[in-house]
C-alpha cells in the first residue's frame, strides 16, 4: 500500500505540507478543470457529502470559489456569513462551529480575522477544516491556485524567479505563497516598505524596499493589496508615495522577464499598488487566476472528502 | 496550651545566614524557637524530615488571588490553597482585582477574607494610581497603614513618566517599593506574542521586547532620580536585565524578578503547540537569547527573584481565538518543581541561590517577616522533596483555573510540606 498523495485530515496551512502533498493538489486540481469546460458542469463525486462554508470576513471570490467547486462536485453546501447569523448575537466561534458540526457536515471552510481560527477549530471538531483564510497567516487555496496558473503558464514552477511586493506584514497571501514556492523550488524576493515587512522573515526568503530590484529579471511578479487602513495606521505617508515608490508601474514591468506574468489576489486598488495599464495588460493572469481558484478548491475538496474512498 | 512542631532530620538551607546543615528546627506559638544538631522533643509534635531540605518559607511576589470580583477564576480561598500546595508560605496579592485595591478599605476586606479563609499569609499589594488608570496617585498612606506591602498598578504600565516620577517619590514617604509592569503601550498595541520570527510566521501581531526595555530604562532613570525604591515584574529580555544589572551597579534602589514561564520557555512554543493559547501571557514568551538573558541574570544576581505571575482564567477566556484569548498561566503550583528540575537540577544554578531567589530576597524586597529560619522569624517553613517524580496534571490543582503550558510535564523534585506560623498548611499525601 502506498502512501496516499495527500495524507492529511486538514488543509490549514501550507506550511505543514510537503512537496509531494502540493503536487498531489495541483495534478487533482488540472485534471478536475476540465469539468468546468463541459456543457454539464456537474460531477456526483462528493455526492453526499455536505460542506459547510463558514465566513467571518468580507469575501467575494473565495467564497464564490468554493460555492462553485461545492456545486460542481455535488456536494450539498451551505454558506453562513457572519453579518447575518447568531454571530451577531454574540455567539462564539467554537459555539458556532459545534452547533453546526451537531448537524453533521463532513466538512468546515472558515475563513476568519483571527491568526490561527482554522487550527482552533481544527483542534476542537471533528469535521475536516479548510482554511479560506485566518488572519495574518495563511490562505492556503490562494498560493495553490497561484502556483497552478504559474505551472499552467510557464511548465514549471521549479527555478522561477518570482518577486512578492506589497503589504507583506499584513498578508496571509504572501506567507502562503512564500511557503509553497520555495518549496517547490522557486525563488522568491520580498519587496514592501520597511515598515510593511514583517520582523524575521528575512530568515525565509531575501527582502528588500527597492521595488525595481525585486522585479529585475522576475519570471512573475506577486501584487500584494494595500489597505487604505495601513496609511492611517502610520506605515506610510500617502498612498500617492506608495504608489510613486512601491507601485508596478508598466516602467517597472519592463525590468522583468519579457514574458513576465503579473498575479494579483485581488481585490485590487488601481492606482496604489498597481497600474490600471499593468493590471488589464498583456502579462496579467489575474482572470486565470479566479478560474483556476475553483478547480483548486475542486481539488481540495475532492482529496479531502473524496479522495481516500475513491482511491 | 502552646503550639510546638519539630522537624526532625532534615538538610536545613538557610542562605541569608550561610547555613547548610543536617539540622532540627523546632517551632514554638507561630516562631522560629531552635535550630539545633539535636533538639528533644518536649511534648512537640515531631515530623520527620530525614531526607528532606528544610528551608525559609517561598514567599510570591507576584500573584493574582481574583478576589474581589472575579472569583470565577479564583477565590482567596483556592489560591492561597494552591500556593500551600506549590511550597509558597505567603504570596502577594497583586491589586487588578475588580474594583481595584486602591483603597484602604479594600485592602481591609483582603486581609479579613485571607485570614478566614487563606492557607497561606497574604500581602495586598495597592495600586500606583486610582483604579491604575494611570492618572491620579492612589492613597499610599492609608493604604500602607491597612496593610498593603508595595504598590502596583500590574496588568498595565505606568504611562506617563511624569506619574512614575510622582509614584516614586510619594512612596519613599511610607517605605513602599513601586512594582512597575513594565510594557511601552503603544509598541504593545495589539500584540498577542513576542514580535520576532515566529509571530511573523504565525501571522500573530508581536509585541517588539525593547518596548520592555524602554520602560525599564525609564524607571531605572526615575528611580535614579527620585531615591524610590522600584521593582521590576517580570522582567522578560535580557536588555531588560541589563538595564538593571547596570542601574544595580550605579547604586539605584531597584530588583526585578522573572518567572519560571519566561525562564523554561520560548516563543517558539506558541508555533509547536500550534496556537495554543496557555503560551498567551504578558509579557510573551520570548527569543531564546532573552531566556538566555534572564538565566544569566538569576546567576549573576541583576535579577533578584523568581515569581510566578500566577494569573488563573475560566477555560471560556482562553478557550478561544488567540488573539481573543486572555492574557495569563497559573503557577503556583508548578513554579517550585519546575525550578527544582530545570534549573537546579539541570545545573544552572545551586539550591541554595534557588531558596535565596524564592525566600530570601522576595522577603528582603519588601521588608516581609520570614525569609530566614533565625530564632524569633515567623515559623514560616518549606520542606522540599528532592527526589519525587511527578508529572504535572492541571486537573489536580488546587487552582480553580488549568491555563498551564506545563501540563504533562514530568519534574524531579516537588515541596513536601508547607508550615504557615508553625502549622501544617500543606503536605504531601497528608
Amino acid at each position: 500500500m502506498t502512501a496516499p498523495a495527500y495524507p492529511h485530515r486538514h488543509l490549514l496551512g501550507i506550511e505543514p505540507l510537503e512537496a509531494s502533498h502540493i503536487q498531489a493538489v495541483l495534478d487533482t486540481a488540472e485534471a478536475l478543470r476540465e469539468v468546468l469546460d463541459r456543457p454539464i458542469k456537474k460531477v456526483p463525486a462528493l455526492r453526499g457529502k455536505t460542506v459547510v462554508n463558514l465566513f467571518y470576513e468580507a469575501s467575494t471570490r473565495t467564497r464564490a470559489s468554493f460555492e462553485i467547486a461545492e456545486k460542481v462536485l455535488s456536494a450539498d453546501s451551505l454558506s453562513i456569513a457572519t453579518s447575518t447569523s447568531s454571530v451577531q448575537k454574540g455567539e462564539t466561534l467554537l459555539d458556532t462551529a459545534k452547533n453546526l458540526e451537531a448537524m453533521n457536515p463532513d466538512m468546515i471552510v472558515l475563513r476568519h480575522s483571527a491568526s490561527g481560527a482554522a487550527h482552533f477549530l481544527a483542534r476542537h471538531c471533528r469535521s475536516a477544516i479548510v482554511n479560506a483564510g485566518d488572519g495574518a497567516h495563511e490562505h492556503p487555496t490562494q498560493a495553490l491556485l497561484d502556483a497552478l496558473t504559474l505551472r499552467q503558464r510557464k511548465g514549471r514552477l521549479e527555478g522561477l524567479r518570482v518577486a512578492i511586493v506589497g503589504d507583506v506584514l499584513h498578508s496571509r497571501v504572501a506567507r502562503s505563497n512564500l511557503w509553497l514556492l520555495t518549496k517547490m523550488g522557486a525563488k522568491v524576493t520580498l519587496c514592501a516598505p520597511p515598515t510593511l515587512m514583517p520582523p524575521g522573515i528575512e530568515t525565509l526568503a531575501p527582502t528588500t524596499s527597492r521595488i525595481e530590484e525585486a522585479v529585475e529579471g522576475a519570471d512573475a511578479i506577486m501584487m500584494l493589496r494595500i489597505q487604505q487602513e495601513r496609511m492611517t495606521g502610520g506605515y506610510f505617508p500617502t498612498l500617492r508615495e506608495y504608489h510613486a515608490r512601491f507601485g508596478l508601474t508598466e516602467e517597472r514591468v519592463r525590468l522583468a522577464k519579457k514574458d513576465v506574468l503579473i498575479l494579483h489576489p485581488g481585490p485590487m486598488n488601481r492606482g496604489v499598488e498597481i497600474a490600471s495599464e499593468v493590471a488589464d495588460g498583456p502579462y496579467s493572469v489575474i482572470l486565470d487566476q479566479v478560474t483556476n481558484g475553483v478547480a483548486v478548491r475542486m481539488a481540495v475538496l475532492y482529496l479531502l472528502l473524496g479522495g481516500a474512498e475513491a482511491a | 496550651m502552646t503550639d510546638r512542631l519539630l522537624l526532625k532530620g532534615g538538610r536545613v538551607i538557610d542562605p541569608g545566614r550561610s547555613v547548610d546543615a543536617d539540622l532540627d528546627l523546632l517551632l514554638v506559638d507561630g516562631e522560629v524557637a531552635e535550630l539545633e544538631t539535636r533538639v528533644a522533643a518536649r511534648g512537640a509534635e515531631v515530623i520527620d524530615v530525614s531526607g528532606l531540605v528544610v528551608c525559609p518559607g517561598f514567599i510570591d511576589l507576584h500573584t493574582h488571588l481574583r478576589q474581589p470580583g472575579r472569583e470565577d477564576k479564583e477565590t482567596i480561598a483556592t489560591g492561597t490553597r494552591a500556593a500551600a500546595a506549590g511550597g509558597f508560605t505567603a504570596v502577594c496579592a497583586m491589586p487588578n482585582t475588580e474594583p481595584v485595591n486602591d483603597q484602604a478599605g479594600i485592602t481591609r476586606a483582603i486581609l479579613e477574607a485571607a485570614a478566614r479563609e487563606g492557607a497561606v499569609r497574604v500581602w495586598p499589594i495597592g495600586a500606583i494610581t486610582r483604579g491604575s488608570k494611570g492618572e491620579e496617585l492612589a492613597e499610599y498612606g492609608d493604604m500602607r497603614e491597612a496593610g498593603c506591602v508595595a504598590v502596583s498598578d500590574d496588568g498595565r504600565p505606568v504611562a506617563s513618566a511624569r506619574m512614575m516620577r510622582r509614584a516614586l517619590e510619594y512612596a519613599k514617604g511610607f517605605d513602599l517599593t513601586v512594582i512597575d509592569h513594565c510594557e511601552e503601550p503603544t509598541l504593545a498595541q495589539g500584540a498577542s506574542m513576542n514580535e520576532g520570527a515566529v509571530a511573523t510566521m504565525l501571522g500573530l501581531r508581536g509585541a517588539p521586547g525593547a518596548g520592555e526595555a524602554i520602560m525599564v530604562e525609564r524607571d531605572v532613570l526615575l528611580a535614579e532620580l527620585t531615591g524610590g525604591k522600584l521593582h521590576i515584574a517580570h522582567a522578560s529580555t535580557a536588555a531588560s536585565v541589563d538595564a538593571v544589572r547596570r542601574g544595580k551597579a550605579r547604586g539605584v534602589r531597584v530588583t526585578a524578578e522573572a518567572t519560571p514561564q519566561h525562564l523554561l520557555l520560548t516563543d517558539e512554543l506558541v508555533r509547536t503547540s500550534e496556537y495554543d493559547t496557555s503560551t498567551k501571557m504578558n509579557p510573551p514568551l520570548r527569543a531564546e537569547e532573552d531566556r538566555q538573558g534572564l538565566i544569566q541574570g538569576l546567576r549573576d544576581g541583576a535579577v533578584d527573584c523568581i515569581a510566578t505571575d500566577h494569573a488563573p482564567h475560566t477555560v471560556d477566556d482562553k478557550k478561544v481565538e488567540y488573539d481573543a484569548a486572555a492574557f495569563g498561566v497559573v503557577g503556583l503550583e508548578t513554579a517550585v518543581a519546575l525550578c527544582l528540575d530545570r534549573l537546579v537540577a539541570a545545573g544552572l544554578i545551586s539550591l541554595g541561590r534557588l531558596i535565596e531567589l524564592l525566600s530570601t530576597r522576595p522577603a528582603a524586597i519588601l521588608g516581609l517577616p520570614g525569609g530566614t529560619l533565625a530564632p524569633g522569624a515567623a515559623a514560616d517553613v518549606t520542606v522540599l522533596d528532592l527526589s519525587r517524580r511527578h508529572k504535572v496534571d492541571p486537573a489536580r490543582f488546587h487552582s480553580k483555573s488549568r491555563n498551564t503550558p506545563f501540563g504533562g510535564w514530568t519534574l524531579k523534585g516537588a515541596p513536601a510540606l508547607t508550615i504557615v506560623g508553625g502549622r501544617v498548611a500543606w503536605g504531601h499525601g497528608r
